[in-house]
């Protein structure tokens, strides 16, 4: 006892000191790979953002500000004329009619499957959302020309066709011909690639309500539909608007898929159901077989997807900063 | 320890077998990569080295040899004289391929739609709309066309494909020249884009009343139905192993610098006009002389060899006085 105990004191002093001086060793080492970590984000950002200009640059040394607002997309020309304006439209109007569909879908199956769905049915819901995420971007696009497409231009097209026919603005919006490969159908490809983002976000933020508030809310004779409105939505708004952002983020970007199905034409047409092109169809159909100018017009658009994208995320950051503030937080 | 001893030699034994079969590289051109593959398969078998192949298209396949990443490259697109000069190249055509114009039409049999180029060039533009089109009637006499809109089908993706249409129209369409003209991808007047040969033949199999093009492997494993085509002598022709080898031989192999020839819209009476070869572009003086050798074995063994498997995959192969010509091309041009 006695030998144990002068062993410790005598140890005691100069571990302490040394025991210490590891923590700290171990903390700034902990707190300088964090914060590289955190700055090669923005190092390979800026790589990225400086190699697009590069690549760029003959492209914006020949067409400038033009390029953003000319349709005609002539590559074989010689010099080739290029324009921006029919693949940056397919890329907003997809986008959007995507976010339409998409989000109050994938908000119905996150509310049913957090407060609705029973016990029993929540597990296969909530795997088959999963595996919609899982699936192959490629896999959309082969079943959108083959089945999707199809089925689309035989059944609901013509409907819409006729419905819509003769009525102004819609009436150009859903003409015809109807068209295996078109604007829509993309759309509707996207709406469904990009609903496990907004369902799986959403799920997860509406568990982190705590229990107590729905619990009186449904106390003093609240609905569902009064809880879910009253309650969960404006808890996890901002959550719910991040899932949003992500899946808009996505749609914007998605590639291989809308390759297959948007029938990849650069004039703006104005038919939902006429074919068009997105920047990252364009970018991904004439890369491979791109030189000169035609390549660096490429790297241009790819440019401008990666500037759009920031200016709509932007915009959306700055949408929720209003809402947080007009909801007093 | 021993145990260890044994995984190295292994892996020195390893390291320098395969230092000494060296791989051949090779990338470009899509069209040609399932003979390319089929060749390679065969030539494995035979000789133990092999060749691995990337298809990621012409353009990238010229870009890969120009900076001497790979051992060869191909394109569908032959690079001019003066280019080849400039990088240190010489080139030559491996094999051929054809196009054929499928047609989605109630009733109408293969073979039995009669195009010219100039008609197919106005389609393309949009200006002929309807099948039953006057045109199309006049060189179609006894078809009953229907009076339906016709749905213009063509790639989407930058292709060799694309390319040797393109320059088919532009020969025999001079509005499609100065509207559109010749290229990988050009500025199409109308039409819907589909990926891929696979993308067109899917899309015309499956959409009443298009047009589209394809390759004819293309058109005749999915059944589609095709059309005969007029050629440069007023003859019309039906797409044909024949009358794609005839535009070849009718070809000046023997006149142009550099194998620089297209085959579209040649000479002859049986040629037929929508006919492309594809090319391979090597160093002369190759950075890795080993690998640049094998690579020449192996093509040497794919004209002496490679014919049948070849016309399996309906590819054709190069007429024999061509490829004389081009073994003389090595043996005086490729430095070892």
């Amino acid at each position: 006892m006695a030998v144990e105990s002068d062993v410790m004191e005598a140890a005691g002093p100069y571990d302490r000191a040394r025991a210490l001086s590891a923590f700290k060793l171990g903390d700034v080492t902990f707190y300088w790979i964090t914060r590289a970590c955190a700055i090669s984000v923005l190092l390979i950002l800026g790589g990225i953002i400086l190699s697009l200009i590069v690549g760029a640059w003959p492209a914006i040394r020949e067409y400038g500000a033009a390029f953003l607002w000319t349709q005609r997309w002539a590559p074989s020309a010689d010099p080739p004329v290029l324009g921006a304006l029919g693949p940056v439209y397919g890329t907003l109007v997809t986008s959007f009619i995507a976010m339409m569909i998409a989000i109050p879908v994938g908000l119905g199956i996150a509310v049913f499957l957090t407060e609705i769905c029973p016990l029993w049915l929540r597990r296969p819901i909530g795997l088959a959302v999963e595996l919609l995420a899982g699936i192959p971007s490629i896999i959309y696009g082969m079943w959108g020309f083959f089945v999707l497409g199809p089925f689309l231009a035989n059944t609901f097209q013509p409907f819409m066709i006729s419905v819509f026919d003769g009525v102004p603005v819609l009436g150009t919006i859903f003409a015809g011909p109807p068209s295996y490969l078109s604007l829509f159908n993309a759309s509707l490809i996207l709406a469904i690639m990009v609903l496990p983002f907004i369902t799986a976000i959403s799920v997860d933020v509406f568990k982190t309500v705590p229990p107590v508030l729905k619990e009186a809310a449904y106390g003093v004779g609240c609905t569902t539909w009064e809880v879910v409105r009253n309650v969960v939505i404006p808890y996890t708004r901002v959550g719910v608007i991040g899932g949003i952002m992500l899946a808009l983020g996505r749609a914007l970007g998605e590639t291989m898929a809308v390759t297959f199905i948007i029938g990849n034409s650069f004039k703006i047409q104005s038919s939902i159901f006429a074919p068009g092109t997105t920047i990252s169809a364009a970018i991904a159909s004439e890369f491979a077989e791109s030189d000169g100018l035609h390549q660096s017009g490429l790297i241009l658009l790819g440019l401008l997807l990666f500037v759009l994208t920031f200016f709509v995320l932007a915009a959306a950051r700055l949408m929720l900063m209003r809402l947080e503030k007009k909801a007093g937080n | 320890m021993n145990f260890l001893r044994t995984i190295v030699a292994a892996g020195m034994v390893a390291a320098s077998t395969s230092a000494f079969a060296a791989d051949i590289t090779g990338a470009g051109a899509t069209f040609p990569f399932p003979l390319y593959s089929k060749w390679a398969d065969a030539y494995k078998k035979e000789t133990g080295n092999g060749l691995n192949y990337q298809s990621i298209g012409s353009g990238a396949g010229i870009k890969q040899i120009q900076a001497k990443t790979v051992t060869f490259g191909a394109s569908d697109m032959p690079l001019k004289p003066e280019q080849l000069e400039k990088d240190g190249m010489i080139q030559w055509p491996q094999a051929m391929g054809a196009l054929v114009p499928v047609v989605n039409l109630d009733g109408i049999k293969p073979g039995e739609l009669v195009f010219s180029g100039e008609l197919l060039g106005d389609i393309y533009l949009g200006k002929i709309k309807k099948w039953d089109d006057p045109a199309i009637a006049k060189l179609n006499p006894k078809v009953k066309l229907p009076s339906d809109a016709i749905t213009v089908v063509r790639r989407s993706d930058g292709s060799g494909t694309t390319f040797i249409w393109t320059d088919y129209l532009s020969k025999t369409n001079a509005e499609w020249k100065t509207k559109a003209g010749a290229g990988t991808a050009v500025e199409w007047p109308t039409g819907v884009g589909a990926k891929g040969n696979e993308g067109v033949a899917g899309n015309v199999s499956q959409t009443k009343n298009s047009i589209g093009y394809v390759e004819y492997a293309y058109a005749k494993q999915n059944k589609l139905t095709y059309g005969a085509v007029i050629n440069k002598a007023g003859k019309t022709v039906q797409p044909t192993i024949q009358a794609f080898q005839a535009a070849a031989a009718n070809a000046d192999w023997v006149g142009a610098k550099n194998y620089f020839v297209i085959l579209t819209d040649q000479p002859g009476d049986a040629s037929w006009p929508i006919t492309g070869a594809t090319f391979i572009l090597m160093h002369k003086a190759a950075t890795d002389k080993a690998a640049s050798q094998e690579a020449i074995k192996f093509f040497k063994w794919a004209f002496e060899k490679g014919d049948k498997m070849a016309e399996e995959l309906d590819y054709i192969p190069m007429p024999e006085s061509v490829v004389k010509q081009i073994e003389k091309t090595w043996s005086a041009e490729i430095k070892s």
